[in-house]
């Protein structure tokens, strides 16, 4: 499995209060939740993200609350991967439980800009960033978490493991 | 080698003898916990989900308590889901509008949450509970919604760092100040997938209430899990709350910490952390410059207890709020709504110049009950002060302890009641 598009590139502590604000939580609708994805940190995102593009960022992407709607937002909002150098912890669980990929890997924060082509390799982590032509290692997918993400997400992949 | 108090109580239910950092286990939960916001999103997960219902009607909580009262119409469909999907399930512990209260001040009071436990809640400030000795942390919908199903959770056994408490807080610095020093020492990410295990002998001198404060905000250095020793005072409560049994786990004497960081209580002063994070701290002597301020909020899961009304009363007794300024008090239960009115607290507020509102999350996440306009600024007990958290993306909001909350509210800039005549 791969991804590839171009990055959104943003700083350290990027909360689920600008991933999706509060005030849009009274709806649980993924595609209703991506049209204000980021608009507190970054208005041009919405307008400008297209199907296949990564997030990048620096430490502890998705702090705060446990509002799944935030990594429901950024997948409904065409995101295929977001890399961060480290996630926190709710936030890291609910993208996986989703099936939004996610990477830890400080090297490729650091060498990713805004705007870079990049892409990434689920089965060997590779992260490739096709601008500057260099590559970090990411952590591999373990199978079990291909597979959630290949679901589409926990439920659905309990629901395939029952038949 | 040995245990941390957390890992001992993961062990237990996982059914293992011993575990160790880093392990991946899968542990029976004692209660499963979600709100008006994150429930729905687990009620349609759990729809998709080929099971015959919940995993035990009594071991599930549901509180609608961010939007509520209804704040609007998607809100009461909201609710409405949460409402008929207990019904349904016949779950015991739903808490109607009328009963309810801030979650996290709601089930300690209720007696459902009591040392020993393991707790999910789809809600961050789940770890709360660790105030009582019990393993309880935040996780999101789909977790919540497996866990309702089959009454099992997967956790990754997180590592620790020991806080040793020593000595006794000074007059007017409480909990909040703790944990505000705490998060602006160590960071946001400080305690990152990690239990923070309080310890020392300083514990015994901090209230009930103050550890709530300090546990509820464990999330906020990024931590798993913030836990507390039991001692006579947790066991006390835990008594006079709950007819459950509790069990006491306490850490092996070579338990294994990352780190240990001392922290002597009384050298503590009233701490405030400015915009956006939480680490953004200062002490009130460090305020050179007047912060003027638009409102204040005194409410939340981590500050609207009793202990907390208390001291803003203390502090409001007699004065007003500063002309101009909006102050808005939220008892966080129902409980201590009417214990608030027994005491006097409400007459006292009322006379200053405060509004009181029925229990709710409000504006704690910008959800309604004081949004904050364009360049306003808030001085609020809540826990988070992230961009556009109370409304207007470019407001600001000043976390505090109840005290300095209500002194600002007195004298319009951020205050402590020190400096009050
Ligand atoms: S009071 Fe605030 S932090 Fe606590 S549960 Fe409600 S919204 Fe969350």
């Amino acid at each position: 499995m791969k991804a590839c598009g171009k990055v959104f590139k943003y700083g350290d502590n990027v909360d689920t209060d600008v991933i999706i604000p509060a005030r849009y939580l009274n709806s649980s609708d993924a595609a209703e939740l991506a049209q204000h994805c980021m608009e507190d940190i970054d208005k041009e995102f919405v307008k400008n993200v297209k199907k296949g593009d990564l997030i990048v960022a620096d430490k502890n992407f998705g702090c705060g609350s446990s509002r799944e709607h935030a990594p429901i937002a950024i997948k409904a909002s065409g995101i295929s991967c977001v890399i961060a150098e480290t996630f926190a912890r709710i936030f890291y669980r609910n993208a996986i439980n989703i099936g939004l990929p996610i990477i830890e890997c400080p090297d490729a924060s650091k060498g990713i800009e805004e705007g870079d082509e990049v892409e990434v390799d689920f089965d060997s982590g590779v992260i490739t960033n096709k601008t500057k032509g260099t590559s970090f290692q990411g952590q591999a997918f373990p199978e079990f978490m291909q597979k959630i993400i290949a679901s589409e997400g926990l439920i659905p992949y309990i629901n395939s493991q029952n038949k | 080698m040995g245990m941390t108090m957390t890992q001992k109580i993961l062990a237990a239910h996982a059914g293992l003898d011993s575990v160790t950092a880093g392990q991946l286990i899968e542990a029976d939960l004692d209660l499963v916990l979600g709100n008006d916001i994150t429930s729905p999103v687990a009620i349609k997960e759990m729809e998709k989900m080929k099971t015959n219902g919940v995993f035990h009607k009594d071991k599930i909580a549901l509180v609608p308590d961010h939007f509520v009262p209804n704040k609007d119409i998607k809100s009461a469909e909201h609710c409405k889901c949460v409402r008929e999907f207990a019904y349904k399930h016949d779950i015991t512990n739903y808490f109607e509008v009328g009963q309810m209260g801030i979650e996290h001040a709601l089930l300690p009071e209720k007696g459902l949450t009591v040392a020993g436990d393991v707790i999910i809640g789809a809600d961050s400030h789940t770890c709360t509970y660790g105030a009582l000795g019990a393993f309880s942390t935040g996780v999101g919908s789909t977790d919540m919604a497996a866990g309702m199903a089959t009454g099992k959770a997967w956790f990754k056994v997180p590592s620790a760092i020991s806080f040793k408490l020593t000595g006794a807080l000074s007059p007017w610095v409480s909990g909040k100040d703790v944990i505000l020093h705490i998060i602006g020492m160590i960071g946001v990410d400080g305690a990152l997938y990690k239990s923070m295990e309080f310890t020392g002998d300083g514990i015994a001198n901090l209230t009930m209430d103050d550890r709530f404060t300090i546990a509820n905000m464990a999330i906020e250095a990024g931590a798993k899990n913030g836990i507390f020793p039991v001692d006579e005072l947790a066991i006390a409560y835990m008594k006079e709350h709950s007819k459950r049994e509790f069990k006491i786990y306490t850490a092996d004497e070579d338990a294994v910490y990352d780190e240990e960081i001392v922290i002597d209580l009384s050298t503590l002063r009233p701490t405030i952390a400015f915009p956006h994070l939480p680490e953004n701290t200062k002490t009130i002597d460090e305020i050179k410059e007047p912060v003027k301020i638009d409102q204040v909020v005194i409410g939340s899961c981590t500050n609207g207890r009793i202990d907390d009304l208390r001291c803003a009363a203390k502090v409001l007794d007699g004065r007003s709020v500063a002309r101009g300024i909006r102050c808005i008090i939220i008892p966080a239960t129902q409980a201590i709504y009417m214990q608030a009115m027994d005491e006097g607290l409400l007459k006292i507020f009322i006379n200053a110049g405060a509004v009181v509102s029925t229990p709710t999350c409000g504006p704690c996440l910008g959800g309604y009950m004081g949004i904050l306009a364009e360049d306003e600024r808030c001085i609020s007990t809540t826990n988070r002060n992230f961009v556009g958290r109370m409304g207007h993306v470019k407001s600001e909001v000043y976390l505090a302890s109840p005290a300095i909350a209500a002194a600002s509210a007195v004298t319009g800039q951020i205050s402590s009641p020190e400096s009050l005549s």
